[in-house]
């Protein structure tokens, strides 16, 4: 058996560890919403020859897009940000990049004006609440038979704020460096994501609840405690943590190595998100519960409080 | 094996059939039709991104001072079908949606750009001299400059009347330079019948009764309804109220058909691979959750057929990824059955105890998934519903797959000694033996 719920000490300094750098990132304006929510226009070009960004993005000031950005992709692809434009608009641009850049084709040309913009961010905003709300209620739903519900289903929730939170964190990160845009679809793996570590996190948690009603019939001295039990389960559904997200990641990579550029950075996020859903509700939300059990916060207060008394 | 478990492999075994037949390229179909769907028409439906074409989201941007009237909309939606139509599209939707908005989809455009300046075409109203020739309402007639007697730019209003016997028919006005050519021109040709076109495709035939000066009527069996939109697109030869595009999507088939065969090709790939684990690491009961996978995936695919689900790339991405997951079902179950095997259980036992205990988790962890796609699909638009709709569907099928088909599958192969062996459902030797 591994030793999980006792080193949770460690467990809170990985996640910690895994957080920083991406809220770091968030709060530095690293998220950096895409044409869904702003309004815009994003067109696919793909050139005959190979072409370098600064060509690209000097053809587009030239023609009078100053914050037009170029992001190159594989297969000699480029995608082009501007302002919202109409189809006359697009085609000049386009003729103007090919003659200054060299020839190629237009795969793809999209366009959302500011208003469709709003109305997306507003219904990702009422979305990602509603969804929320739901998941809060389906939690102490599904927890009303065991002990502490509202703990459960408070590590549950903090389990998937944790792995929001890293998600969101990881695109901040991929935004800084390589400038990537969110979208609509970014959301729904967010949302995906959590639907998933939840799912996830009632699995272990219904382990628990089942050893512990074993565990609570057996004679005192051969009793386990409730760490001791917290762990075994954890233990248990270990394996089949660690299957269920492998075999989902397996087609998720599939998609990332095989799949086209169009939708990569969506399946990139699920796959981030299985990743750590896995991590957190199998390590960090079972050492929160033991926490909870050994009331580790007030100790620690303690600890920190008689710490300061003795300086002073 | 007892005989209701046989009934129920049978059971498996027939919607396996139908769901290959149903799911296989250029079935045949069904002959008959569910809830006014005709089931011969098995296509494949396949989203813009994946096909092609292009969509545009309008909006009616009345200007300072004109108020959108109700029936604005639908008049605006006849006369984009009308131009719609002309550009000859296979399954064209336009649809109007909230109360000032039009989209419409028209897949496979190899061409966009030509789509879309059809689009802003304002409408060309013309009158012709069709000689004695009534034409059908709906026919293309095509400009004759030297047949033709008006032009919208000459039509100053036009309204919707009653005759004395309480039939509709159409008022109109003319400018006064045209007042003067009409008159001159009804007068020689009475009897003669002019024919009213929009974008070249006839609304109405009517008879010259006589000659008309400034205001004129055009009767035919119209009800009111009908004598009120043609009254519109003549009083606006166009739009009643100017269009705005707020959304355009546009994608090259060459783009959507190498899409497709990407993600297809990574479905495929992905599916081997876990097929290729569940063996390696489950064994026998890893080969039961490859067959069962198999099943799933076709009976999944057929209900995309049947409902029918127009597939996206996103979408696509959704039933990709539940296959992954649709083996955490049986995953649960085979985790469960080692753990009985290792505590010494015989193997039916354990394999019995394995789905029972497992149901409530399955149950419970699906259902939250559910929750997100239900938002999902409300909150999203395009993409976003997508990938909603296939996923749901796949997290329904797989309970139905793990549960039904894995289980019967398993029953039936332990009935087989030599597959009864704990080293082959991955639990090695069971406790208390040696090592």
């Amino acid at each position: 058996m591994f030793a999980i719920t006792s080193r949770r000490g460690w467990w809170y300094l990985l996640s910690l560890a895994l957080l920083l750098p991406g809220v770091v990132a968030l709060l530095t304006g690293g998220l950096k919403p895409g044409i869904d929510f702003t309004g815009g226009s994003l067109i696919q070009l793909r050139f005959d020859e190979t072409v370098t960004q600064q060509a690209v993005q000097a053809a587009a000031v030239e023609r009078g897009y100053p914050g037009a950005t170029v992001q190159l992709t594989e297969d000699r692809g480029a995608l082009v940000r501007t302002p919202p434009l109409d189809v006359e608009a697009k085609d000049a641009l386009v003729s103007a990049i090919f003659d200054h850049v060299g020839p190629g084709q237009e795969l793809s040309f999209s366009t959302i004006g500011p208003v469709v913009g709003a109305e997306l961010t507003r219904a990702a905003a009422i979305g990602v609440a509603v969804a929320s709300a739901l998941i809060l209620l389906y939690v102490m739903w599904a927890f009303r038979r065991m002990e502490r519900p509202v703990v459960l289903g408070l590590a549950a929730i903090g389990a998937l704020l944790h792995d929001a939170l890293f998600l969101l964190g990881v695109f901040a990160l991929l935004g800084h460096v390589i400038d990537v845009q969110v979208d609509a679809l970014f959301v729904t793996a967010i949302l995906t994501v959590i639907g998933f570590s939840v799912n996830d996190t009632i699995v272990v948690f219904d382990r628990i609840r089942e050893n512990r009603q074993r565990h609570l019939r057996l004679p005192d001295a051969q009793r386990p405690d409730f760490e001791q039990t917290v762990n075994f389960s954890a233990n248990q559904s270990l394996s089949r943590s660690l299957n269920t997200s492998l075999t989902a990641l397996l087609v998720l990579l599939a998609l990332i190595v095989l799949g086209g550029p169009t939708i990569r950075l969506f399946v990139v996020a699920l796959a981030a998100g299985f990743m750590i859903g896995t991590y957190s509700s199998t390590f960090a939300a079972s050492s929160a519960l033991v926490s909870w059990d050994r009331r580790d916060v007030p100790r620690a207060w303690e600890r920190f409080r008689s710490r300061l008394t003795l300086v002073r | 094996m007892r005989r209701r478990q046989w009934a129920t492999l049978a059971a498996i075994a027939v919607v396996f059939g139908l769901a290959l037949y149903v799911s296989l390229p250029g079935t045949p179909g069904l002959p008959f039709e569910v809830a006014g769907r005709d089931l011969s028409d098995l296509r494949f439906r396949q989203g813009l991104d994946l096909q092609g074409g292009l969509h545009v989201r309008f909006q009616a941007s009345p200007p300072p001072g004109q108020q959108l009237q109700d029936g604005d909309m639908d008049a605006v939606k006849r006369i984009i079908e009308n131009r719609v139509n002309a550009l000859g599209v296979a399954e064209p939707l336009i649809q109007i949606e909230g109360d000032n908005r039009l989209i419409v989809e028209l897949p496979g455009v190899d061409d966009p750009e030509e789509a879309i300046r059809v689009f802003r075409q304002t409408g060309q109203l013309l009158v012709i001299n069709t000689g004695f020739d009534f034409i059908d309402e709906g026919t293309i007639l095509p400009a004759d400059p030297s047949q033709t007697v008006l032009r919208g730019r000459d039509l100053r209003d036009a309204r919707v009347g009653f005759d004395s016997l309480g039939a509709p028919m159409i008022e109109f006005d003319l400018q006064p330079d045209a007042a003067n050519r009409f008159q001159t021109y009804t007068a020689s040709h009475l009897n003669e019948v002019l024919t009213i076109t929009v974008d070249e495709v006839v609304i109405s035939s009517a008879r010259i009764e006589a000659a008309i000066r400034e205001s004129g009527v055009i009767r035919g069996s119209f009800t009111a309804d009908e004598a009120r939109n043609v009254a519109i697109q003549l009083r606006y030869g166009a739009l009643p109220v100017p269009l705005e595009v707020v959304e355009t999507l546009s994608v090259r088939p060459t783009l959507g058909r190498e899409s497709l065969e990407l993600s297809l090709r990574a479905g495929v790939v992905g599916a081997l691979l876990v097929l290729i684990f569940m063996v390696a690491f489950y064994r026998v009961p890893g080969l039961v959750a490859a067959l069962a996978l198999v099943v799933y995936a076709s009976v999944v695919f057929a209900v995309f057929k049947l409902i029918p689900v127009t597939l996206t790339l996103s979408g696509l991405a959704g039933f990709i990824l539940s296959v992954g997951v649709a083996v955490d079902a049986n995953i649960l179950i085979f985790e469960r059955t080692r753990e009985e095997l290792r505590s010494g259980r015989a193997i039916r036992g354990a394999v019995e105890s394995g789905f029972n205990r497992a149901w409530p988790s399955i149950r419970d962890s699906n259902i939250s998934t559910l929750i997100i796609c239900a938002v999902l699909f409300g909150f999203g638009s395009g993409g976003v519903r997508g990938f909603a709709v296939t996923l749901a569907i796949g997290v329904a099928v797989s309970m139905f797959s793990a549960i039904t088909v894995s289980r019967n599958l398993l029953r039936l192969a332990i009935t087989w000694p030599a597959l009864t062996r704990p080293r082959l459902f991955g639990a090695g030797a069971p406790a208390g033996s040696e090592a």
